[in-house]
């Protein structure tokens, strides 16, 4: 089969591989109908991930059908159409049973990796490096899915690809992000990064109930989706400080959440900006925290910081004085698919949300270099791609 | 009554061996309570009494026939979603061990205190030993010890016990082995790997994923690209 594989920094290509067969007996094999690239593929891409091997296979973000089982798998059926939550849980451990699916306790056979860096580790992912795991990802012709009796979610008819795909991982990715902030009637929340988890997390923020969003970026075309199809407020940061901004256009109080949807890899402007680049270019810190830092400067006494963005390290210069100070709750994790699918299915059928808007292309699973390369560098107002692989 | 200097030392005895037998039933870290002494000696005592305990301790004692100071220890615990009996079974039927620990070739059970173990060495070849169940107490604790002209000396317990607030069972694992000398100690190292720690919770974990999922994760025969 044909297979997105990562071969080093800023280096992807399709390379012919076997194809997947069955290993477990709760194993699934499906034929992928669309697959997305994510933001945080572009950490892998980036070369900010010292357990990729070449060759491995990238995407968490995929779905498709059943085309084998395995014989332990029995309440899917072969040609049902699925889509596969990108964290990998077995349904079965002390954390699965508490719908902390993504941290799972069975399903990362490398966590002895993760204890050493994090203590404990959570569940495995697909296509995320060997950190987590080291699965085989989607974005491919077909995948092997772990535990699949618990791991596949079919989808009913009358719904296309595009309006469900994000249901892998961006869209409850945003919509947890909301749902940490903990959000009261009459909350302004601000949200930093304007990809599609920020999209996402704009959107769900007021679904649940925000009074106002206040989207943070840089990249006109996506501030401009933000302002369209969730009807937030914006700011270029570019262009304005954004804590200044935010403390007057919140009546000098502050808003009440602050959601960082941007993660390791954020730009940072002069001095501060310089500093995360030199440190992280020679790894003396691996992530770049600009947007968390302020987030929790720009919280209002007693709010609350969500993190969806991904960090995988270290990072430098917290303002831990601010948030001990100002009282400050911090919610943060891998997405638990799981727990979502079904409620955000809901919404999506019954018109509240069509998480198609974000797609701005939609190629051919032999274009992934060329969509890494315009998705990292926000060319062609690229803002979500979607690759075909059966086209 | 006065005690003479004998019955002191076997009441000091006694008590030592009330002690392990409690540290070993507890929750702290087994191995920082045995100190320097030898688990095997621990366990014989608690299974015996305090002659085979003198045996253990005694200048040119087991301790020292092994060379103590060339032992490796290793404690793990993991805690199992499901109820000490199912796990005990498992684990008691020996010949299962071989599914989770990945090192070890097969386990031959001989008779009800007796086994046969192989594993797998580097370069293709093998170590095997026997070693003896020392006590065992159903759903709770197995421990063992090799018999002699064993490979690879080696003693250890393991202890099943239901954890708090009805979360399942604690799983703990103590190790003592000890790599003989010359030529093969440097495979014996390899073959228990660079940090046993890490092997030992690794098969633990094993054990757990095939208890509460039914299969053990892995990407073992994946595709990749070249």
């Amino acid at each position: 089969m044909k297979a997105v594989c990562w071969h080093g920094t800023n280096d992807v290509r399709v390379d012919t591989v076997p194809d997947p067969k069955i290993i477990n007996p709760r194993d699934a094999i499906i034929k992928i109908t669309s697959t997305a690239i994510c933001g945080s593929d572009l950490h892998l891409y980036d070369g900010y991930n010292p357990t990729m091997k070449s060759g491995d296979i990238l995407g968490h973000e995929f779905m498709g059908e059943v085309v084998e089982l395995g014989s332990a798998v029995k309440n899917v059926k072969i040609g049902d159409r699925v889509v596969v939550p990108f964290t990998i849980s077995c349904g079965s451990c002390f954390f699965c049973n508490r719908d902390l699916w993504s941290l799972c306790d069975n399903s990362n056979p490398n966590a002895w990796m993760v204890e050493k860096i994090m203590g404990y580790s959570p569940s495995g992912l697909f296509g995320y490096s060997h950190l987590t795991g080291g699965y085989a990802g989607g974005q491919a012709e077909y995948a092997r899915v772990p535990f699949a009796d618990v791991g596949l979610f079919k989808i009913p008819d009358g719904l296309t690809d595009d309006q469900v795909l994000f249901l892998t991982d961006i869209l409850p990715t945003g919509y947890m992000a909301a749902e940490n902030c903990d959000i009261k009637p009459g909350d302004t929340v601000a949200v930093w990064g304007c990809g599609p988890v920020g999209q996402f997390g704009i959107k769900s923020a007021y679904m649940l109930g925000a009074e106002r969003v206040i989207a943070i970026d840089r990249v006109p075309e996506r501030l401009k989706m933000a302002q369209e199809q969730s009807k937030a407020e914006v700011i270029n940061y570019e262009e304005v400080d954004a804590g200044e901004a935010l403390k007057e256009m919140t009546g000098g109080r502050g808003p009440d959440s602050c959601m960082d949807a941007v993660g390791m890899e954020a730009h940072g402007t002069g001095l501060e900006g310089f500093y995360d680049q030199a440190k992280q270019a020679l790894r003396l810190e691996t992530d770049r925290p600009t947007a968390l830092r302020q987030a929790i400067v720009a919280c209002r006494k007693g709010g609350t910081v969500s993190v969806p963005g991904v960090y995988t390290g270290f990072i430098d210069k917290v303002p831990m004085g601010a948030f001990m100070n100002k009282g400050l709750t911090m919610k943060t994790g891998q997405t638990h698919v799981h727990r979502y699918f079904r409620p955000l299915l809901e919404r999506i059928q019954n018109g509240e949300i069509d998480p198609s808007y974000v797609i701005t292309h939609r190629l051919k699973l032999e274009e992934a270099p060329h969509a890494y390369e315009i998705f990292k560098h926000k060319k062609d107002n690229c803002i979500k791609v979607v690759l075909k692989p059966q086209s | 009554m006065t005690l003479t200097p004998q019955d002191k030392q076997n009441q000091d005895e006694g008590n030592e061996t009330g002690r392990w037998a409690s540290l070993i039933g507890g929750g702290a870290m087994v191995l920082m309570g045995l100190r320097q002494r030898s688990l095997r000696g621990a366990l014989t005592a608690i299974a015996g009494g305090t002659l085979a305990y003198k045996a253990a301790t005694d200048k040119g004692g087991i301790g020292e026939a092994l060379g103590m100071d060339k032992t490796i220890k290793v404690e793990k615990t993991v805690t199992i979603n499901k109820p000490a009996d199912e796990l005990y079974r498992f684990w008691r039927k020996l010949d299962n061990l071989p599914h989770f620990m990945k090192h070890l070739k097969s386990v031959t059970v001989i008779d009800d205190k007796r086994s046969h173990w192989v594993a797998n060495a580097p370069m293709g070849a093998t170590v095997e030993w026997d070693a003896d169940i020392i006590e065992e107490r159903e759903n709770e604790f197995i421990s063992w010890a090799s018999v002699e002209g064993a490979d690879v000396d080696n003693s250890g317990f393991v202890r099943f016990k239901k954890a708090p607030g009805d979360r399942g069972t604690e799983v703990k694992v103590v190790m003592e082995y000890a790599p003989p000398g010359g030529a093969v100690t440097s495979a014996i190292a390899k073959l228990f790997g660079e940090e046993p720690e890490q092997q030992i919770g690794d098969e633990l974990r094993r054990f757990k994923m095939l208890m509460e999922a039914g299969e053990i994760a892995t990407t073992e025969g994946q595709p990749k690209g070249s």
